[in-house]
């Protein structure tokens, strides 16, 4: 699966009460809290990010708290992937458990500016930045993990698989 | 040791960094802002029952008691769920407190466990030699269905103090030091195992404060070797058998760094990052607003019996609003047989019950536009306490009760000559 979209560039230590503040999470409606993301961080992006637009960040993304509602209200706003140097590991698994891949790309995530075109090919982990006309490459996603993605997630994915084996399920997505 | 632990829950003999492995679950815990998307997930897996209604808690700790109807309702999918599904450890209003003081304190976390939480300060448990880390609410959602998650054994960061600890000097001294050298993501996937001579002398509640701010290091786990002073604490209070792991003398580390604590003095983490941590002393004259100490970092006993000790006697200045909150009603109790809130009312503190409150900016001490707030909890990040252009400043207990004392950032000697 491709994805495709518009660039918003974040930098290093982005933590989870800048992507989703902590004042909001007695909301457990996902789209309601996707109105609040990054809201602290840069007002403009909840008001202007179109779905599948794409995030990219640099080191130690989502540090901070366990909060899902932070890969939650990311997804809902539009986000189809992020990009970062490096992710901090409650997010990682967060990200994937909520169905919103992640790529660890230093080149990419210091070269790709904001508002830049980029096409993510999940299978292959290509970065193609249409604007700048550059080509990256991540660790791909592997087969099952993407499926996950696919399903939109742990949950649907297990519910499709009528199991509950999660070791099988996410046993790649590496922390 | 975090290798041991792993192993002996994935039934194996030994794992090693980067193996994924499939582990049994000791304990496992959520709270009133993460359990609520745990138990929707729960139900949409489709399980009948939780794994185990014994080794489950919920904690309503964070926005309680309730601050607005959401957080009413939030409280109530707890409480529905921990009576459908007769969950023991079920806490509450009069029950409950900081979850990461008050599950220690319950002795339903010990050495040699693998716990997890919703919540990034379950790391806070590596303080007993168990292996603690934080998830996500789906992964909760998972456990509390199976009693088992995938981990990624994590490499080891082997941390050595040793050294005389100096005055007012406490774990939150070292744990700020330390991630002020090695950098919010200094850890980042990894264990940190704490050890030295220095850390042998510190008590239970100093421990709790450093693993507790493992995460703020990036850390997967941060782990102390089980010793007298653990023994001490735990037994009376265990409500399982436990086994303790030691370190192996050759036990391989990503990377070793030792510090001398003698030269580690009272230190203040600047905005917005913990990794900002510098001398006390050289941060300058620095007006604030409110102090808050309290959270699961720094609202320990110990905490509040070192607050008291600069605040006896004294008055805050005028210009400062101090809230102390006793992390758990065990604590709170304590605390008034110790006669602590006379001394902290007189002070002129405010006393709140057990809650996380303003730590995450939720309510009893959210702060303005502008403000600035010296606090002993654990993030400074860009809005955490109020306003998005307000300011933390993360200390220890010696440091905010003298800095309340004053008005400004300063150091407890400036307002208590000994210790």
């Amino acid at each position: 699966m491709k994805l495709e979209g518009r660039v918003w560039k974040f930098g290093s230590d982005i933590d989870t009460d800048a992507i989703i503040p902590a004042r909001y999470l007695n909301l457990v409606d996902a789209d309601q809290l996707a109105r609040h993301a990054m809201e602290d961080e840069r007002p403009e992006f909840i008001k202007e990010v179109k779905p599948g637009d794409i995030l990219v960040a640099g080191k130690n993304f989502g540090c901070g708290s366990s909060r899902e509602h932070a890969p939650l209200a990311l997804k809902f706003a539009g986000i189809s992937c992020i990009i970062a140097k490096s992710f901090a590991r409650i997010f990682y698994r967060n990200g994937f458990n909520q169905g919103v891949p992640l790529f660890e790309s230093s080149e990419a995530a210091e070269t790709i500016q904001d508002g830049d075109q980029v096409r993510v090919d999940m299978s292959t982990g290509e970065i193609e930045n249409l604007t700048q006309g550059a080509t990256f490459f991540a660790k791909p996603i592997p087969l099952f993990m993407q499926e996950l993605i696919n399903d939109g997630g742990l949950i649907p994915h297990l519910q499709k698989k009528g199991g509950r084996d999660k070791t099988q399920a996410c046993s790649a997505s590496g922390c | 040791m975090t290798e041991k632990i792993l192993a002996a829950h994935a039934g194996k003999k030994y794992v090693a960094p980067g193996d994924l492995i499939d582990a049994k679950i000791d304990f496992a815990l959520g709270n009133d802002i993460t359990a609520p998307l745990a138990i929707q997930a729960f139900n949409e897996i489709g399980v009948k029952k939780v794994f185990h209604r014994d080794r489950i808690a919920l904690v309503a700790d964070h926005f309680t008691p309730a601050k607005d109807i959401l957080s009413a309702d939030n409280c109530k999918i707890l409480r529905d769920f921990a009576k459908a599904h007769r969950i023991t450890y079920f806490f509450e209003a009069g029950e409950a407190g900081i979850e990461h003081a008050l599950l220690p304190e319950q002795g339903l976390v010990l050495p040699g466990n693998v716990v997890i939480g919703a919540d990034s300060h379950t790391c806070t448990y590596g303080a007993l030699g168990a292996f603690a880390t934080g998830v996500g609410s789906t992964d909760l959602a998972g456990v509390m269905a199976t009693g088992r998650l995938w981990f990624k054994v994590p490499e080891t960061i082997q941390l050595i103090y040793h050294g005389r600890i100096n005055p007012w000097v406490s774990g939150k001294d070292f744990i700020l030091y330390t991630i002020g050298d090695i950098g919010v993501d200094g850890a980042l996937y990894q264990a940190m195992e704490f050890c030295g001579e220095a850390i042998r002398k510190l008590p239970m509640s100093s421990r709790f404060t450093m693993a507790n701010m493992a995460i703020e290091a990036g850390g997967k786990n941060g782990i102390f070797e089980p010793d007298e002073v653990t023994q001490e604490f735990i037994k009376p209070r265990a409500k399982r058998s436990f086994r303790v792991y030691r370190s192996d003398p050759e036990a391989h580390y990503s990377a070793i760094r030792e510090y001398d604590v003698s030269n580690i003095f009272p230190q203040v983490s600047l905005p917005h990052l913990p990794s900002n941590a510098k001398d006390v002393r050289e941060v300058g004259r620095i007006e604030i607003d409110q102090v808050v100490i309290g959270s699961c970092t720094n609202g320990h006993l110990d905490d509040l019996r070192v607050a008291a000790r600069i605040l006896r006697g004294k008055k805050i200045a005028p210009s400062v609003r101090l809230i102390i909150i006793p992390a758990t009603p065990t604590i709170y109790r304590q605390a008034l047989k110790e006669k602590l809130f006379e001394v902290f009312l007189s002070a002129g503190a405010v006393i709140s019950p057990p809650t996380c409150g303003p730590c995450l900016g939720g309510h009893m001490g959210v702060i303005a536009e502008g403000e600035r707030a010296v606090s002993t909890t654990n993030r400074n990040f860009r809005g955490r306490m109020g306003h998005a252009k307000s300011e933390v400043y993360l200390a220890g207990p010696a440091v905010a009760a003298a800095s309340a004392v004053k008005g400004r950032i300063c150091h407890p000697e400036e307002v208590v000559k000994r210790k």
